[in-house]
């Protein structure tokens, strides 16, 4: 940091310079949604005198993991300009698909493998439809919404399905040095997309996509691959979600998972990430989860009413989207 | 006193000066040449004119009144209008509706009155002296016609002062001769004009006076009549260019062939044969819209076509997307950068090294953020870049240097073949010459081009072979002392009536062509 920035205010040629390490947290797109989280923490931790014990925090960020894994599948259909309206749905039916195969005798591994697969091939589905057939992402995903979820609801009769063997709760309910199961996946899954976005040439492409599909199809990328891939990916941390899930209630629940995609959808705008696609971090999506985890805890806490809960958090999103907007890329 | 002044307007953008003390002044019955290379401050004083920026010292004066434009509305209720650089039309609605778009005329229940508009909207075209039907969607209009109907509509609001920002860009020597027309209709009404080009020839046909502007700077408002381009230019760019275009080589051995290409477009009944040699500039001439940039985006597999049949270096290639051509070694700078070249959120070394990307990966498969920013820098250096840095969003940066950002990406990608379309539009005089000089370079390096371009000096200065497209067809092939403009346009617009633009027979011509 030689150079002042301030003098290339005046400069009308400022030679090539970085970015300040002020300017750059300034313009990073996780500032504002880690303001709006802190503030959210203050005001929740001075409400509710029992929101800061290390057991409620825990809490939070267990219950907040779910939405957490599967909003990192949103992110990547956000980021290229598209989204998954399937990803409930199909955290339920691979959920169920796991919790049935296990009931069935399968070996918990083997069931779990398969449901995940089932995951990614609903989300290759998906996004053949999209890149392919070149049909709108959120008219697809809402079809497949309601086929994942009638699958569900067909394969199981509606009822839950028990019965699962005891050491599958360790996705769920199990601990590794203190800390819940559920949380490492989920910053496991972060970790990882992470890279992927930010260190490999298929997450450049990913914003690149969202930023000017028809540029980047021009200049030579396999535009319709790589979206092939996103929503394969989004499939596949839905059911990855759909793991956690089953094995924190120990059992299949075919109507689990409803709303869900309005959640992630949530975590990823409160993240930063534009609508349209280009522009968006995942650690921004990470930090949008736990917002909303932190609201879901605290109003419950303070015993606000769960209609009330509904119009307060659709409020703070607006909010959220409002002060960020125009924000220049 | 002048209709329109602007004194001693500065600005000033985060990290950039746009403009230092600025003063503009155009009379009633004027047309006033704003000249300046891109980044000048062109854009910028006529953002401010027009209430997009606000100054932040300095003042507009209309007929010696000041104004203080807050918005784009409070311009054009002052007597301000603007045909942006841009078109602002929207495609899907008529050509009555786009003019009147947010101030329709109603009648008592608040529903539009139609029948008044209509009659404006003629009124406003009787006018101009052009003829175009107020009822037809903007999207079935030729550029130039669109052209037009900005004007109305910017005319529309009883405009005395109207800003016309590089007008002439997307239009064909005939139908800029069309634009002069209505422009000088218009000096003899008294409207006070600001044109802004970089053709010197235009300002010399045209205009009356003329302001230069050098990085934000005023530098001398002139005479047309007393001045010459030379003069202009050495006041633009702060140093004397005599040719802009490189000296030229020898003709490359013609039976080196590199590609050879038998396309016949969807819809089609004839092929077009294309023959590319090495290290050869092969231009492709025509109006717009007579299918070279179908045929450029054919040539990568982006385009559908009934028949391609292709040879690169000797062996059959089948290209169906543009990822297989690059894979080959067939490049493309699309004709409309921000909608087809640029990824406007990304970075300027995101959007160079965007389509080699691999060369920067670690042994682990991930990109070395360091060497992919040091490889865009060097690009950025070699092609001359003007941006705070290689982390400058691009979308922030002027024409010529986007269009140089969108040129920067091809040149370590080892292509054979690059197609240039448009590569210099909206573009300066020292840019320009600089991107000639560089295509120079790169077929020296036995690279081989194939460009497209409307201004026919560009085409004349710089190919050594030309394929004339009329209505979507090779018409004409042209090498040496035969390519000369007259010739060329000739073959271009050789059996179209320009009472019927839109050609909805396919003239006899393509039968006789020489193949």
């Amino acid at each position: 940091m030689t150079t002042p920035s301030s003098t290339s205010a005046i400069n009308p040629k400022p030679r090539r310079q970085r970015r300040s390490r002020a300017s750059r947290l300034l313009h990073s797109p996780v500032f504002f949604p880690l303001v709006g989280f802190i503030a959210v923490f203050i005001v929740m931790a001075l409400v509710n005198d029992n929101f800061l014990l290390p057991n409620n925090l825990t809490n939070v960020a267990r219950q907040g993991a779910i939405i957490g894994i599967i909003a990192v599948g949103m992110s990547f259909a956000i980021f290229t300009g598209g989204i998954d309206l399937s990803v409930g749905p199909v955290m339920a039916l691979s959920g169920t698909l796991m919790a049935g195969l296990m009931a069935a005798g399968w070996p918990p591994t083997v069931a779990v493998i398969v449901g995940l697969l089932l995951g990614m091939t609903f989300g290759a589905f998906n996004g053949a439809c999209v890149a392919f057939a070149r049909m709108p992402p959120i008219i697809v995903t809402l079809a497949t919404m309601g086929i994942a979820r009638g699958l569900g609801l067909i394969y199981t009769g509606g009822y839950p399905i028990s019965g699962l063997p005891a050491g599958f709760a360790f996705f769920g309910r199990g601990e590794v040095m203190g800390i819940q199961v559920p949380i490492l996946i989920m910053l496991l899954v972060y970790l990882v997309a992470y890279i992927v976005l930010h260190h490999t040439s298929f997450g450049r492409y990913v914003y690149a996509i969202g930023g000017n599909e028809e540029a980047t199809r021009l200049t030579g990328i396999r535009v319709p691959r790589y979206k092939l891939l996103v929503y394969t990916i989004s499939g596949l941390t839905a059911a990855i979600a759909g793991l956690v899930i089953t094995s924190r209630l120990m059992s299949g629940q075919p109507n689990a998972g409803t709303g869900f995609e309005l959640d992630a959808i949530a975590a990823v705008v409160l993240g930063g990430a534009a609508i349209a696609g280009g522009r968006g971090a995942i650690l921004g999506t990470l930090v949008g989860a736990m917002l909303l985890a932190i609201l879901n805890n605290g109003l419950n806490l303070m015993g606000v009413s769960p209609y009330l809960q509904d119009v307060v958090k659709g409020g703070i999103i607006l909010l959220a989207i409002y002060i960020g907007r125009g924000r220049s890329a | 006193m002048a209709l329109l002044a602007l004194e001693k307007v500065s600005k000033t953008f985060p990290g950039v000066r746009a403009l230092h003390e600025v003063s503009l002044h155009v009379e009633a019955g004027e047309i006033h040449a704003l000249l300046g290379e891109n980044g000048a401050g062109k854009s910028t004083l006529m953002k401010i004119l027009c209430g997009i920026h606000q100054p932040d010292s300095g003042e507009i004066l209309i007929d010696g009144t000041p104004q203080h434009f807050t918005s784009y509305r409070r311009a054009c209720a002052a007597g301000v209008g603007i045909v942006f650089q841009e078109f602002s039309l929207i495609p899907g609605l008529s050509v009555v509706d786009n003019i009147f778009l947010g101030r329709e005329p109603r009648n008592a229940l608040g529903l539009i009155r139609h029948g008044e508009m209509l009659k404006q909207a003629n009124a406003l075209f009787e006018r101009l002296d052009i003829d175009i039907d107020p009822q037809i969607r903007v999207h079935h209009l030729s550029v130039a016609d669109q052209q037009f109907v900005e004007i109305a509509k910017a005319l529309s609001l009883d405009a005395r002062v109207l800003v016309l920002d590089e007008p002439t860009a997307p239009l064909t020597p005939t139908e800029v001769e069309r634009l002069f027309a209505i422009m000088r209709q218009l000096r003899a009404q008294g409207v006070a004009m600001v044109f802004i080009s970089h053709h010197m020839e235009e300002i010399f046909e045209i205009c009356d006076r003329v302001t230069v502007l050098r990085d934000g700077e005023y530098v001398a408002t002139l005479n047309v009549a007393d001045t010459d381009a030379g003069a202009l230019v050495e006041r633009m760019v702060g140093r004397r260019v005599d040719n802009i275009f490189p000296e030229r080589q020898p003709a490359p051995d013609k039976s080196d062939l590199v590609l050879e290409a038998h396309i016949r477009m969807a819809g089609r009944r004839h092929t077009d044969h294309i023959r590319l040699g090495r290290g050869e500039i092969l231009g492709f001439a025509g109006l717009v819209g007579s299918g070279r940039s179908e045929m450029a985006l054919a040539m990568i597999g982006a385009h559908p076509v009934a028949e391609r049949r292709m040879t690169l270096e000797g062996h059959k290639v089948t290209l169906k997307s543009p990822a297989d051509a690059l894979k080959r070694g067939i490049g493309l700078l699309p004709e409309n950068r921000k909608q087809q070249g640029l990824i406007l959120p990304f970075t300027c070394a995101d959007n160079i090294s965007i389509n080699h990307l691999s060369r920067f990966h670690t042994a682990a498969g991930l990109i070395s953020r360091r060497r992919e920013r040091e490889a865009a820098e060097a690009l950025m250096d070699r092609v001359r870049v003007k941006a705070p840095g290689s982390d400058t969003v691009v979308g922030t940066l002027s024409g010529g240097n986007q269009q140089k950002v969108v040129i920067a990406r091809w040149l370590e990608r080892g292509c054979r073949v690059l197609i240039f379309d448009e590569p210099t539009r909206g573009i300066d005089v020292g840019a320009k010459s600089e991107i000639y000089a560089l295509m120079k370079t790169l077929t020296a390096q036995g690279i081989s081009i194939v460009m497209i371009s409307s201004e026919l000096p560009e085409i004349t200065g710089l190919c050594d072979r030309v394929l004339v497209f009329n209505h979507g067809h090779v018409v004409a092939e042209l090498a040496g002392d035969d390519i000369q403009a007259g010739t060329i346009m000739t073959h271009a617009t050789r059996q179209i009536s320009l009472d019927n633009p839109t050609g909805a027979a396919e003239p006899a011509a393509h039968l006789e062509r020489a193949s």
